[in-house]
Parts: structure tokens; sequence; C-alpha cells
């Protein structure tokens, strides 16, 4: 019996007498799409910054593949193969696409610190680097710098930044929000194919996105999670309906 | 992308080394030797400093120390050389400057890269102060107000070489300038280098993507004192003679300024914020002594007209250049040219006739102004001193409409060519 890719035991995150999470239980598999979904200050990107070690759990437990990475700094959560994207587009906005990419390769290729290995003579990164690009989508932008690209292509950007180390768990927050319906759907697509083969944990409020992606679903409400499921028997469950589908339903 | 041997770079390289090599025939009077010499530790010092600021993101007020104790080290080395007590070529004496720049990088680097932004700045201007302080209190080191006085030849000649003559001296610090700057670009270029600048964008995505922003900004700057230590050496050779000055928050904020004006956004924008400065402090001293008030002044008008430094004035012209459309904009600019000469004619002569207004220790007031006397006690003079400018001002503000009526002529021609 394998661990979970992800694992949380009864983790807790106050700040100061405010209590956010409120004991989350939740095992995410392998190579499952699990998306968390929740009204608004339901605690779902906190949750994501205590998972990635933006911030530090109060109490609780969170391991990644069976390994306690609570308490970790986030570059060394990171370097054991969780990689996250943010709601908030966060990129290097001086540095062009091409360069974002590589930034987020690098450490997964090794290089580390290096002061004396010459990046453009390194044929693994620029590969990787890219292969990636091509993937997002960003051949014809490479050379543009991140800060000046649309909106919908930076999301694209910040997804590709995500995915360039090749973690194998990978949480995406919010990845379509403030996206027309045409870049909504460009963008599950993209996500469908760079999470191939790999555990996707994503906070989504666009429901038809949660339920065209996610194999199963975690609904989150005043930082407890209560009910987890396949996207049918979330949609048939009572108590989801009252605590969050029936109040929020388009 | 780029091959590993790139002829351009080669070129570009060999370029500079002749460079070096035949400046101090063009300029053969001893005071543009020294100059010269001045320029190449500049230089090394604007480069290293902008490791830090340009492409790490840290604004520090305190490079000089690393510049300081490199030279401090290197005078005691060569002071122990010339005792007999330590066998070392002079020639490589700034890498003791280097290495202990390096160490004490190393050591109060520790301390101030974990934080970034303000705090940063105001934790290296108490580091600055606090060895500036213990330079005066350390006389045995540091040599109290008289400083640690060396002599360069105590090496003794090698294979010809006794760094008597300061054209030998001159060699030696282009040498370690183009090393250094080899060295420095080549850094830019590295995995470290490159997360250097995604840590200044965003250190928090940086840590997202697997890298200690703490470590790469401490990393940065220990390699920055490295080479502000290499300068400090060279500074030690060149003069011989150390000061606690070499340390001090003049020379700190100097090398902000040189950083500033030549361009922080740009590897090269320090090496011309160094040679400008320098060629400002040794020549403009020479001419007039309200030298300090042009250079501040000078120093304002680029942060408010060119944020960016003269690097980014020239980039601006990149895409010109690349459309073939320059000499487009060659006429405008010559106006522009001319009649900020005559703005500057009167304001500098304004300057001048209130500096020698007020100054009280000669008898007569009386100066000469490219060749023009003007006797600030007469009412003549004023009145044509202020017609000069006023002419110029208006001339100038004429000629900025004509350079910008010449930029808006180019903008849709550039944009057809897709430069822009």
């Amino acid at each position: 019996m394998t661990s979970p890719a992800l694992q949380l035991h009864d983790v807790r995150k106050s700040f100061g007498r405010t209590a956010i999470i409120n004991g989350v239980n939740l095992a995410i598999d392998t190579g499952e799409r699990h998306a968390i979904i929740g009204p608004n200050g339901a605690g779902k990107s906190t949750l994501f910054n205590l998972i990635s070690g933006r911030f530090q759990v109060s109490s609780g437990r969170i391991d990644l593949h069976g390994e306690a990475i609570s308490g970790l700094e986030a570059e060394i959560i990171n370097r054991k193969g969780l990689a996250r994207s943010f709601q908030i587009t966060n990129i290097f906005p001086r540095l062009s696409v091409y360069e974002n990419i590589r930034c987020a390769v690098l450490w997964s290729l090794g290089y580390k610190y290096s002061f004396w290995s010459r990046v453009g003579a390194l044929k693994d990164v620029r590969e990787r680097s890219e292969e990636i690009v091509e993937r997002i989508g960003m051949a014809k932008r490479r050379d543009r710098t991140a800060g000046v690209l649309t909106y919908a292509e930076q999301r694209a950007l910040e997804i590709g930044v995500t995915i360039a180390g090749g973690a194998n768990v990978i949480l995406l927050d919010e990845p379509t929000a403030g996206m027309s319906r045409s870049e909504t759907d460009d963008a599950v697509e993209l996500i469908r194919k760079v999470t191939e083969g790999r555990t996707l944990v994503m906070v989504e409020h666009d429901m038809s996105v949660v339920f065209n992606l996610a194999d199963r679903i975690s609904v989150l409400v005043y930082g407890e999670v209560i009910a987890t499921g396949k996207p049918e028997e979330i949609r048939a469950s009572k108590a989801v309906q009252e605590a969050y589908l029936g109040t929020e339903q388009h | 992308m780029t091959p590993v041997i790139n002829l351009r770079r080669i070129v570009f390289w060999a370029a500079v080394v002749v460079v070096f090599a035949i400046l101090p025939v063009i300029f053969k009077q001893s005071f543009a030797l020294s100059m010269l010499s001045q320029m190449g530790i500049a230089v090394i010092f604007a480069l290293s400093y902008n490791m830090l600021l340009g492409q790490t993101g840290l604004l520090s007020f305190g490079h000089a120390v690393y510049f300081g104790l490199g030279a401090f080290f290197c005078a005691h080395a060569l002071n122990f050389i010339g005792a007999g007590k330590l066998w070392f070529p002079v020639t490589l004496v700034p890498l003791i400057g280097g290495l202990a720049g390096l160490v004490f990088g190393l050591l109060f680097g520790f301390v101030t890269t974990r934080r970034a932004g303000t705090p940063f700045a105001m934790i290296s201007l108490g580091i600055a102060e606090m060895v500036a302080a213990s330079a005066l209190m350390f006389t045995a080191f540091f040599g109290g107000e008289g400083g640690i006085a060396t002599n360069r030849t105590s090496g003794g000649p090698m294979l010809g070489v006794s760094y008597g003559p300061q054209i030998q001296v001159y060699y030696l610090i282009a040498g370690w300038c183009v090393v250094s700057m080899m060295l420095m670009y080549a850094l830019t270029w590295t995995p470290l280098g490159r997360m250097a600048n995604a840590v200044r964008d965003n250190p928090e995505r940086a840590k997202f993507v697997g890298y200690n922003p703490t470590r790469v900004r401490w990393l940065m700057m220990s390699l920055a004192s490295f080479f502000a230590g290499i300068a400090g050496g060279l500074a030690a050779i060149n003069y011989e003679i150390v000061t606690a000055e070499a340390l001090g928050l003049v020379a700190s904020g100097n090398v902000v300024l040189m950083a500033f004006i030549g361009g922080i956004g740009h590897f090269w924008g320090p090496i011309i914020g160094a040679v400008l400065i320098t060629l400002l402090q040794s020549a403009l001293s020479n001419y007039t002594q309200a030298w300090l008030l042009y250079f501040g002044l000078f120093f304002l008008v680029i942060i408010m007209f060119s944020p960016g430094g003269i690097a980014n004035l020239v980039t601006l012209h990149n895409p010109v250049w690349r459309a073939r459309l320059l000499g487009k904009l060659v006429p405008s600019y010559a106006i522009a040219a001319a009649a900020g000469s005559v703005m500057m004619l009167g304001f500098f002569a304004l300057i001048e006739m209130i500096y020698h207004y007020e100054a009280k220790e000669s008898a007569t007031k009386a100066f000469s102004y490219f060749g023009v006397t003007l006797d600030p006690s007469t009412a003549a003079a004023w009145l044509g001193v202020f017609v000069v400018f006023g002419v110029g001002v208006a001339l100038f503000y004429g000629a900025t409409r004509i350079v910008r009526r010449a930029w808006d002529t180019l903008t849709p021609e550039l944009q057809r060519q897709g430069a822009v």
C-alpha cells in the first residue's frame, strides 16, 4: 500500500485568535486531479499556503508521499516535488518568458547556486525550457518581457513556471480567475495537458472547470472539509447544496 | 542559441584589451595616466556595486567597506613583502584584497542579506558606520588619521617590472580591470546570476521554484565584495597610502552615484558612470572650485530626466539604429546641443559669478571665463550673463520641441518596421 501523494492530518491554522483552518483531513492519491471548492473566505488559499510552506501550520501535519513537510521552508518543499501557482499572477516581471521558465527549471536539473557554468551552454536546461515554452503555447512570445504580456498569457506563464521544475504534485490557485469563456477553455486544455501523469490539486470557483477537470472534489466551508467525493456525489450531496452550491449556483 | 566559442565575444574582448593597451599611448601626460589608473579602479568598483544594485536589487550604502578593507589588507601585505616577512608577487596582491573583501562580505552579508529593500539599505549603512568608526579606533591596523602608508615597489623588480613608474601600475590596473570585467560579465550568465535577477524581481516566487532568496543575495553580495576588494587592493598599490576615507560613507555614496548616473539596468552602465565621474572629479576640480556643485546638479539632472542613467539614453536609440534612421535624429540633436551649450555657458557663468562675488580672499573679484573677463562687481557683467542664460534657456526649450518632433516623425516608421 503506497502512501497518498498528499495527506493532511488535522491541519489547523489561526491568525491571532481567528481560526481560519479548523482541522482539515484530506488524502489525495497519486495521479488524481482534485479540486477544492468553497465559498469566499472558506480558507482555500490559506490551505494552499500551508501545504506549500508559505505559512506554517498552527497544528497538525502535512505529508508529501508519506514524508512530513509541514514546518519546512517553501523552497525545501518545492525541491521535494511540490510546486504551486498563485491566484494573483506571481512571475518575474522584468525577465523574458523564456527566462521565467529557465529560472524555474534550473534547480530541478541540479544547477543550484552555480556561478561557474554558463547558463546558455547548458543543453539540458535549454531543451527543457524550450519544451515548456512550447507546451504552454508561448513560443511566439518567447523573448517578450513577462510584465508586458496580456493577462491570459501571464496566467499561462504562471502555470508554465509552476510545472517547469518537473514537480509531481501541482497546486493551482484559481488558474482561470478573471478569464473570458474562451480563455478559460484554453486554460482548461492547457492544465489537462501539462498535468498529465501528475497529481493536481486546484482551487477553482468556475464550476464548469471543476466538473470538467476534477476526478474528486472537496468542499471547504469555514475552514473544514464538509464533503469529499466524485463530482456526481458532490453535485447530489444535500449538505453541499445547502452550504455552498445552493447559494452560489448560477 | 549561443555556441560555447563565440567569435563576436572574442572580438569584443580583444577590442577592450586593445583600448586599454593604447589609451596611455594617446594620453601621454602624467595627470592623464593617473586619471586613467583611477578610472580603471573605479570601473571595477562600480561594476561590483551593480552586482548588488542592478542585478540583485540590493541598495547598499556601505559598499566601500569592502573596497577599503581590501585596500588596508593589501597595504599591510605590501609592507610585509617589503619587510621580507612575506614572499608574494606584487602583481597578485590585489587578490589578497579580493579575498579580504570576500571574507568580510560573507561575514557581514550573512547578517544584512536576510532582508532586502529598505531594511537592507539601513543595515548596510549601519555596518558602514560601524566599520568607519572601528577604523579610527583600531589604529594599529587602520593607522588612525594618517592611514597606512606603503610602497608598491617593495617586491623589487620582477621580470623587469618594479611598479615604480606609473605606466606599469596603469597596466597592472588595466589587466585586473579586464579580467574583473570579464568575470563579472560571465557571472551574469550563470545560474546564480540569472537567479539574482529573479530574486530582484520577485523573491517570493524564487522560493517556489526551489531557491532560497537569502542565499542568492548572500552569495551575490560576497562575490561583489570580492571584486570591490580587488579594486581596493589596486587603489592601495596606486596611491601607496590607505586612509579611513577609503571605507567611509563618502566613498560608499560615490559608487552609488557612479552606478546610477551610468545606469543600473545595463551591465556596462556603471562603466560609463565610473569613467565620467572620475573625469569630472579630477578634471573639473582643476578648473573651478565650485565643481562639487556642478557634480550634484549633474546627478540631479540625470535622475530627474533619465532615471535609467546614461546607458538607458543610449539604448533608447537601439531600435532607431537598427532601423537605420539615426541620421534623421542627428540634425535635431545638433541644434539641441548648440542651444544647450549656450544655456550651460550662461548657467555656469552665473554660478561662477556668485561664487567669485562671495569669495572674499582675493582683492579683485574679476575672473577669466572662457577667455572673457567677468567682474561680478559690475552691473554690466550680471546683465550680460543673465541675457546669455535667458537666451540659452529659450533656445534650448525650442530645441527640445524640435527633438520631440523628430522622434514623432520616426515613430510610425519604426512601428511599420516592427522595431518597437
